[in-house]
């Protein structure tokens, strides 16, 4: 009797915690300052807004700025991990979105493009946050140029991961040799694909409903 | 196949082989395949029809047991009403009647204070004038004596009658006023015997009334309990009209609890967060069932406290005393809970706005977080909502146990006719197999239709003989 007792609140309580995994999102946005696509990033801001609308209760959400060297925490603009209150949830967006205007304002242009430091960072930070689904949005013409003495020849773990690429625009060579780009959106997709993650590339950015 | 039909050279004269044996072992195997046959439809027949009296004892079983308990039902709520009916003409008889000995010294004393009025009102007859002595003096007087000086007698007779008139009509004036002082004020008077005649007249009827109804339940009751068949109709009937206006009633209540869950279940996850999860289903939605749910059965606790309903008779039976101090901590908590929810209905107008503030300044619309000034009458409209709903559905105790109570006899009534169907199905197929031995047996016979052809034949030839043997 004691053992079949035992038996139903164990089910009970398999039945109740079976549903209670996480099911939040994790999303780290990288905001490419190099060059002249720092022209570009107003759209980024919008985009930003965006999903900051598509994010719910318990989502991490973080704005990092590709630079020289984008391995570093000092590259991230803004972080937070959305409280489950709604009220506090708000709240935390619109600072959320006061801190990007911020960086929006003051950015400034770095010579250099570091994606793949970037990249490591999100997956850091994503796999850190430990969400259901990770997503990270790169905001960049994909172009990456490496200060001498940077090694970005590394391997990722991207099981689990989707990657956007957005706003990816074409350069000037790009159009005197359109190859160029089409090559170097397709070295994005096999090392992402390789290391397990999905790729996306989305350009129109009218329709973003399916970004998030 | 084909090594059936190649057991001579002719695939032909194989076939016809193999039909001629196939027709010949039929025809031996034939008195005992159709005794099998018949047996085997026989016997399904049986173990249908056994089947079908099992089922249908056990529908007759179910009838008498579902008659048992509408008879029960409708005695319980026979017994309920005329209880009431008596408990109003007890409350008739103490309101009204219990004060019956001081009417009726009211009564007595108005009527002898009209009495007494009328007494003093009686018209009393004028005293004689006093010069009628003067007058049988002068016809006294002796004509020998003269009657010198009658003219000055007549005169002041005269004058005495003037006055004697005039004092007579003064004191009948005022005798009159008397009179009619008393008359008025005997009026009031009577107004207050015919309003209390009046009053007592009313409740006399009503207490007429009430015994006229109670003598009609009575009848009914004593055919609930002889547990005669127009009882038993007029009470199924009725259980099935119950079932349905209270599943009507129900469904309108749930409506309402949906409503009230919609009110608070935004708040709530501000309250309990508003991504927890239990058993799959959100901690905030749990939360605000449980309200909706603990404020249902308070509501159910109140009226069984009030004796409304009668779910629970361990409420029913508390002393007085206990029931009306749980009445008001039922009637407490609901009203605590109806101003929790019509708090976390303001609340929910609150979040509502700061979600599309926040949404409007996300998609950079500045114009969109502008509040109307009629918004107020929403929130004011929600929170009256937040408010009403739990006492509304407190109400819901009343469809409730009528659906309960009904809800017994409409199941048994669902059993016994699908008890019924189930009963005639297996009569039915049990016929079927007999009649199905019968037309086997016959498709059995129909690949044997020469030897039988020819047996019959050769019956009816060796028949006749016989006949003719017998005739010779």
């Amino acid at each position: 009797m004691n053992r079949i007792a035992l038996l139903i609140i164990a089910s009970l309580l398999v039945s109740c915690g079976g549903g209670s995994g996480p099911r939040n999102t994790g999303v780290y946005m990288l905001i490419d300052t190099s060059g002249t696509y720092r022209e570009e990033i107003d759209k980024a801001e919008q985009i930003i807004r965006y999903a900051l609308t598509r994010l719910d209760a318990t989502d991490s959400f973080a704005v990092a700025r590709i630079d020289t060297g984008s391995f570093s925490e000092k590259d991230i603009v803004a972080k937070i991990t959305f409280d489950d209150r709604p009220s506090t949830m708000n709240r935390q967006k619109r600072l959320f979105a006061e801190q990007v205007r911020e960086f929006v304002n003051d950015s400034s242009s770095s010579p250099y493009t570091d994606i793949t430091g970037g990249l490591l960072q999100a997956v850091e930070f994503l796999n850190e946050k430990k969400p259901a689904a990770k997503t990270v949005l790169i905001f960049s013409d994909l172009k990456e140029e490496l200060e001498d003495g940077y090694i970005r020849d590394i391997e990722f773990d991207l099981d689990g991961f989707e990657v956007v690429a957005l706003n990816v625009t074409k350069l000037r060579s790009d159009n005197v040799d359109p190859r160029e780009y089409l090559a170097r959106l397709e070295q994005w997709q096999t090392r992402v694909e390789k290391s397990g993650g999905h790729w996306r590339v989305i350009n129109d950015l009218d329709g973003l409903e399916g970004l998030l | 196949m084909n090594f059936l039909l190649s057991i001579t050279p002719w695939p032909v004269l194989s076939a016809l082989l193999w039909i001629v044996l196939v027709v010949t072992a039929l025809y031996f195997a034939r008195p005992t395949a159709h005794r099998l046959i018949l047996a085997t439809g026989h016997a399904l027949h049986r173990v249908f029809r056994i089947a079908s009296l099992s089922v249908g004892k056990a529908e007759s079983h179910l009838a008498t047991r579902n008659r048992e308990v509408l008879l029960a039902a409708g005695r319980e709520a026979k017994e309920r009403i005329v209880e009431r009916e008596f408990d109003r003409i007890n409350e008739t008889v103490r309101k009204d009647l219990a004060n019956y000995a001081s009417l009726h010294r009211n009564l007595s004393e108005s009527i002898s204070r009209i009495e007494q009025d009328h007494q003093d009102a009686v018209d009393v007859p004028p005293d004689p004038p006093g010069w009628v002595k003067a007058v049988e003096a002068v016809a006294n007087i002796e004509s020998k004596d003269g009657r010198v000086g009658i003219g000055n007698v007549l005169s002041d007779i005269h004058k005495s009658l003037v006055k004697a008139h005039k004092e007579a009509m003064i004191a009948y004036r005022e005798a009159s006023a008397t009179r009619h002082a008393l008359l008025k004020k005997m009026r009031p008077e009577w107004r207050q015997i015919e309003q209390a005649l009046a009053k007592v007249g009313k409740s006399v009827d009503s207490l007429l009334g009430r015994a006229v109804a109670i003598d009609r339940h009575m009848q009914e009751y004593e055919d609930i309990v002889k547990g005669e068949d127009r009882a038993v109709s007029i009470l199924s009937s009725s259980s099935l009209v119950y079932f349905f206006v209270s599943a009507l009633v129900l469904v309108v209540a749930i409506g309402g609890a949906t409503i009230n869950f919609s009110l608070i279940a935004r708040p709530m996850a501000e309250m309990v967060g508003g991504t927890g999860l239990i058993g799959g289903f959100r901690t905030a939605d749990i939360a605000a069932l449980v309200i909706i749910m603990v404020e249902i059965s308070m509501g159910l606790f109140l009226m069984e406290s009030l004796r409304i309903t009668r779910l629970f008779p361990v409420i029913g039976a508390l002393p007085d005393k206990t029931r009306v101090r749980m009445i008001w901590i039922t009637f407490t908590i609901l009203f605590l809970l109806a101003s929790v929810e019509a708090g976390l209905a303001y609340m929910r107008e609150v979040l509502l706005h700061d979600e599309l503030a926040t949404s409007a300044l996300l998609r950079g619309d500045a114009g969109a977080t502008a509040t109307n000034e009629y918004m107020w009458i929403t929130t004011v409209a929600q929170m009256g909502m937040g408010f009403i709903l739990p006492f509304a559905l407190t109400f819901v105790a009343i469809p409730l146990e009528t659906f309960v109570h009904s809800l017994r006899t409409v199941i048994g009534l669902i059993a016994i006719g699908a008890l019924r169907a189930l009963s005639l199905l297996l009569r039915l197929i049990g016929n079927g197999c007999r009649y199905f031995g019968v037309l086997v047996t016959q498709i059995y016979d129909l690949p044997l239709f020469i030897p039988l052809w020819w047996s019959a034949r050769d019956g009816t030839a060796s028949g006749s003989g016989s006949t003719k043997l017998r005739e010779a």
